[in-house]
């Protein structure tokens, strides 16, 4: 007699349709998966009370919960979850709240819009001044490579260029180059500025849209 | 939000023309939503009073930023809600995490005192508000900009930086956590509120 209790408490802990000789990772598998279920009930029944489910979805859902108590019982919870949530009250400030707004902002003026300052064009220009220098000191060092070609070595360029034989001098001491270097840094140091401020700007007035 | 009068393309319009003072139908109509995203960041009214200040403020400086290409809501809160981290981040609060629950003391602090005579003495709006300010400051966020902000998914996805997606599971796991404590602490409420 008591050995038949004791199977029957034991048989209780389990949920039906469980062996009781299942053992304790079956059980955690059937509770995963209760619980899986139970989460998409729950996030069907939200996308239905949302509106978000397709019309399909939504005769779908209608039937479950007029013929599955589980599905009314959840459905009636979340509706009181999303009614309270209709009926509650934001927070408000103090009554001078819109005074002291009005005071702060008399002190200041719109700022001209973030795009009337920053041309794109103009950056894109600099842009495309740098990639041509890019290119060019690049043609300029490929032209120092002797392409020869042997009956061994076919496609291996043989690279002949020694740097300490290049006149640095003649390339850089001309008026005209140093003008042009001159020029370069210049724009490149309006082009950081102009990236500094408007970095400055964005977080200063800390949006993102 | 209140429709009546001017819409917000008409407000901004006229103030970009030069009429501040119309600025204030601004101020009234989204003092409410911006003042309750902030106090769910910072916790305190002195606070968030003049963040909420300052979001209105920086909103009226950048407007001429403002292309339309999103709700004027959308783009004010977005602010409100970049001026609350920036604020959060001078003040040191960072390690509260965003997307975790708000830490251990303060919770048992404010759950203690549910626990007590005074569930009954307070109103059944204010017992829900205190519910939301249980959850973590991105589910009380999520869940104000969803339901009474009247934000999209796709425009709170823009406001909080995340994928619309992300906000869908944000949202659902928002209610299922505001559903466990509004049962927890609320029960009486709730049934009120079914009772409607």
């Amino acid at each position: 007699m008591r050995y038949v209790k004791y199977r029957m408490i034991k048989r209780k802990k389990h949920p039906p349709g469980m062996d009781q000789a299942n053992d304790s990772g079956s059980f955690a598998l059937y509770k995963e998966k209760h619980m899986d279920i139970g989460q998409e009930m729950e996030e069907r029944l939200w996308d239905f009370i949302d509106g978000l489910s397709n019309p399909d979805e939504q005769v779908s859902i209608r039937q479950l919960i007029s013929d599955d108590p589980a599905w009314q019982r959840r459905y009636n919870e979340l509706l009181n979850v999303n009614k309270a949530m209709h009926l509650h009250e934001l927070d408000a400030p103090s009554l001078r709240f819109t005074k002291n707004v009005m005071e702060q902002i008399a002190r200041y003026h719109v700022a001209p819009a973030t795009k009337k300052y920053i041309n794109k064009n103009v950056i894109r220009g600099i842009t495309a001044f740098f990639l041509v220098m890019l290119v060019g000191i690049i043609l300029y060092f490929l032209g120092q490579i002797h392409w020869t070609a042997t009956s061994t070595d076919l496609l291996v360029p043989q690279y002949s260029l020694d740097a300490s034989k290049l006149n640095w001098g003649k390339a850089l001491n001309g008026t005209s180059v140093n003008i042009f270097i001159l020029v370069n840094v210049i724009l490149g140091l309006i082009l950081l500025d102009k990236y500094l401020q408007a970095r400055k700007k964005a977080r200063n007035r800390g949006e993102t849209i | 939000m209140i429709t009546t009068g001017l819409s917000d393309t008409e407000i901004i319009s006229r103030v970009l023309r030069g009429e501040q003072t119309v600025f204030s139908l601004v101020v009234d109509r989204y003092q409410n939503y911006v003042f309750s995203l902030v106090i769910r960041f910072v916790g305190n009214r002195e606070d968030a009073e003049e963040i909420a200040q300052d979001v209105f403020v920086k909103a009226y400086r950048s407007l001429a930023d403002f292309r339309g290409e999103s709700k004027f809501s959308t783009w004010l809160f977005t602010i409100a809600r970049t001026t609350c981290i920036s604020f959060l981040r001078k003040k040191k609060l960072g390690t509260q995490s965003l997307d975790n629950e708000r830490t251990g003391i303060q919770l048992a602090n404010r759950e203690s005192g549910f626990r007590a005579d005074m569930v009954e003495q307070k109103s059944r709006h204010a017992m829900l508000n205190e519910a939301i300010r249980m959850l973590s400051v991105d589910d009380s966020q999520v869940l104000t900009l969803f339901y009474k902000g009247e934000q999209t998914l796709e425009e709170i996805g823009r406001i909080m930086g995340l994928d619309q997606n992300n906000v869908k599971v944000k949202l659902h796991r928002a209610r299922q956590r505001l559903r466990v404590k509004m049962e927890k602490y609320f029960r009486h409420e709730v049934r009120e509120i079914q009772d409607d």
